[in-house]
């Protein structure tokens, strides 16, 4: 195989359907036209990142960058590029500064990251074990079969200081060494796909781009503990990562790496698929467990931990997507390797999918100990149209709220948890001053006391409690007294409820308490919404002088709240006004306005 | 209300035999059941208590646990608001009230016409073309609430 040259589509779930497919057949097309589908070959990777300049095309060996890549646009790509070696720079992230720009390695969005998870997202085609294995692939399971023992490779990633990556941060080698040490018989290795947080989608593009890996730590991982069944749980919603998966097993298969007696070491291993079926809490272990048994997913006390009785009560490890992603990588490069990167008390990288009101939304993967002003400001560009930062939130609903004075926190589990947030699985959105912290607590709230599985009281009265406090405030009918039983029933669902959704579902709301008070304040004395998020407390109002009196708006008015005669300025009577906002809209002189 | 009768496929038959002997096999044949029909018909879903020797009320514990299984049958096309974080801090739920507005019917249900439902999903993992609509697997991003009207009559002239 002798390619010249290569065109990376990426083809992770944004670029896709932004187009992507289209252009993937573009240039098979093209290429053929021009006789150059032998010299250059056309690949569809996993997700390159930068999802919010996307469908995006790469060119090696010189590694061009082409951005927002329509299908009409590939004929110049490979007339210009392909056939005469010249960069199209009207494509490239800044035209302006193209010369210095056209290779990925010189914009800033990739300039500060560090890829060990994401390591084959984007280069190699995720439905071809060959590309896997010509990036190292599989080759940390030769290692581990003939060469370690059990023992060793748990000691192995005890040593790399690997955590998991779902959000709590359990020591990854502990959780083996749990199971390891029972008594042997049947144990099974569970991953974690069931991605659920709303803004996040690192596992997804992980599987979508780079199935093997997962496979091949799940393998590394059954040997190490002792099991000779896998099972994958991944959400029914993402069906692309699921046809991925298929294609992946069936291929390692077919080369004896999964199966009966792996590679002729006597050891055997089977992966299967478990889908989800759109239950967020089922990202808990136990509950989890309950759902790839065909149960509701409800989680169950702990002790005991599923090392011990898990799966069929048989001793369960389950590892996160991420987790698994960065164990070929410790195995090939070694314990001491890992452990360097990152911070004191946390190793490695993290993924994060970066989004809400920033520049480049986008996957990334930075070291631990990156700080969030890197993160948002140098790698995402600031924030759009020229807002103002107010907060970020990491960790999804279970997650806290950020101000600003914490940009420079350099992020690790501890730091993160100190300031009250947590890391999380690895969402990061962006919030500017537009956004109502209200209204965000409101909206996580809403998300978990619809997830809540109503098992334990704590969770399902609090959760509902919390939420209907949020509503009067954000509908002005709020009291201080309101304040301060939030804060009560906060602490009693940290503390009394069974699972982790019911330990961090007020983390929204503690957080926006402890950091923004005084915008509840605001809403519960002023019924005032400084955002204009909360409806009902935005007042319109008509300006005498400007309007002509030409009776639009009360005609448009769906309550009637709108009087006055012909040519004399007209009136909103709040009382009746319902805060529709088709007044404002249909006013052509601009005498309506809100605050 | 009446429902029609499902009729169980063959292929169905086959798949629910094959997976029989395996142990937590129940989401994985509501998953297909869901597939065939779109959703999942209380006639089936006796058949299937009858077929894996699961009582009914269990099926129906876990169908009704999970947000993915649908008790109705949907409309043609499957208007999928994305009100995931990112899509709801871009405008997502002013698209749920505009579609419901313009279709004249609310959250879950399907318009008389038998066309369209639609539906406020969980994160779709395209934050970066916030806010999205999925329709029937096609994905709409960066959307704004005048794109609404321009999406429905799309579909409502593919028939």
């Amino acid at each position: 195989m002798a390619y010249q040259s290569y065109v990376l589509i990426c083809g992770g779930t944004a670029c896709f359907s932004g187009g992507g497919d289209k252009i993937v057949e573009a240039f098979h097309d093209e290429l053929k036209a021009q006789n150059l589908d032998s010299t250059v070959q056309v690949v569809t990777t996993g997700c390159l990142g930068f999802c919010e300049q996307g469908p995006i095309v790469k060119i090696l060996p010189q590694g061009t960058f082409y951005v927002q890549v329509k299908p009409e646009d590939v004929k110049e790509i490979v007339a210009e590029h392909l056939v005469k070696g010249r960069v199209v720079q009207r494509l490239c992230y800044d035209p302006e500064q193209a010369k210095k720009l056209v290779a990925e390695a010189n914009i800033p969005f990739y300039q500060k990251q560090y890829r060990i998870v994401l390591r084959n997202c984007g280069v190699i085609d995720p439905e071809k074990i060959e590309d896997y294995i010509a990036r190292d692939g599989y080759k940390a399971i030769e290692k581990v079969l003939f060469e370690m023992t059990p023992e060793q490779v748990v000691e192995e990633m005890l040593k790399s200081g690997l955590r998991g990556r779902g959000g709590a941060g359990f020591p990854t080698g502990m959780k083996w060494k749990f199971a390891q040490q029972q008594p042997k018989g049947q144990k099974y290795m569970v991953c974690n796909a069931d991605e659920g947080d709303p803004g996040a989608y690192m596992d997804r593009s992980t599987l979508e781009g780079d199935p093997h890996s997962i496979l091949e730590a799940m393998i590394i991982a059954g040997y190490a503990i002792g099991a000779s069944k896998g099972f994958i749980y991944i959400r029914a919603e993402y069906p692309l990562a699921i046809h991925r998966l298929q294609v992946a097993i069936k291929q390692a298969s077919e080369l004896g790496l999964l199966g009966k007696d792996i590679l002729g070491s006597g050891f055997d291993f089977e992966i299967e698929l478990r889908f989800g079926a759109g239950a967020f809490v089922c990202g808990e272990e136990t509950a989890l467990l309950q759902s790839i048994e065909g149960n509701r997913g409800m989680p169950r006390p702990r002790p005991p931990f599923p090392a011990v009785k898990g799966l069929w009560g048989r001793p369960t490890v389950i590892n996160n997507v991420e987790t698994l992603a960065n164990i070929p990588v410790i195995i090939n490069k070694g314990a001491d390797w890992f452990s360097k990167i990152g911070t004191a008390t946390t190793k490695g990288t993290k993924v994060f999918a970066l989004t809400g009101k920033v520049n480049n939304s986008g996957l990334i993967e930075v070291p631990m100990g990156t700080t969030l002003r890197e993160i948002i400001f140098d790698i995402g560009g600031g924030i759009r149209g020229g807002h103002q930062f107010k907060a970020a939130q990491t960790g999804g609903p279970s997650g806290g709220i950020i101000p600003p004075q914490f940009l420079d926190t350099p992020i690790d589990y501890e730091s993160l948890a100190k300031i009250g947030s947590i890391m999380g699985s690895g969402g990061l959105i962006v919030m500017d001053e537009t956004d109502c912290v209200v209204d965000i607590a409101k909206f996580y709230l809403d998300f978990t006391v619809d997830e809540s599985c109503g098992k334990c009281a704590p969770c399902r009265i609090g959760g509902r409690k919390l939420l209907n406090y949020l509503k009067k405030i954000s509908e002005g009918r709020g009291t201080e007294q309101d304040i301060a039983d939030m804060q009560q029933i906060c602490d009693a669902m940290n503390k009394a409820s069974l699972c982790g959704l019911g330990q961090t579902a007020s983390n929204p709301v503690r957080s926006t308490l402890q950091y923004f008070m005084d915008e509840y304040m605001e809403h519960i004395k002023d019924k005032k919404c400084r955002s204009g998020k909360c409806s009902k407390l935005v007042q319109y109002k008509i300006d005498a002088a400007k309007c002509k009196g030409c009776t639009m708006c009360a005609r448009k008015c769906p309550a009637g709240a709108i009087t006055g005669s012909v040519k004399q300025p007209h009136v909103i009577d709040p009382a009746k006004c319902v805060k529709c906002g088709a007044c404002e809209a249909t006013c052509k002189f601009g005498a309506i306005s809100h605050g | 209300m009446s429902e029609q009768l499902e009729q169980m496929t063959p292929e169905l038959k086959a798949f629910v035999t094959d997976w029989k002997a395996k142990p937590g096999n129940l989401i994985m044949v509501l998953h297909q059941v869901q597939q065939t029909y779109g959703y999942i018909p209380r006639n089936i879903a006796i058949e299937i208590s009858e077929m894996l020797e699961v009582p009914l009320a269990k099926i129906y514990g876990v169908v009704t646990f999970y947000n993915f299984f649908k008790l109705q049958k949907a409309g043609k096309y499957i208007i999928q608001v994305c009100l995931g974080t990112a899509c709801y801090l871009r405008g997502g739920d002013d698209l749920v009230k505009e579609f419901e507005r313009q279709l004249g019917v609310g959250l879950n249900a399907t318009t008389p016409d038998g066309l369209f439902t639609v539906e406020a999903v969980r994160c779709l993992g395209c934050c970066g073309l916030a806010p999205v609509v999925v329709i029937n697997g096609e994905v709409h991003g960066k959307l704004e609430t005048k794109d609404v009207e321009r999406l429905i009559k799309i579909y409502r002239e593919r028939g």
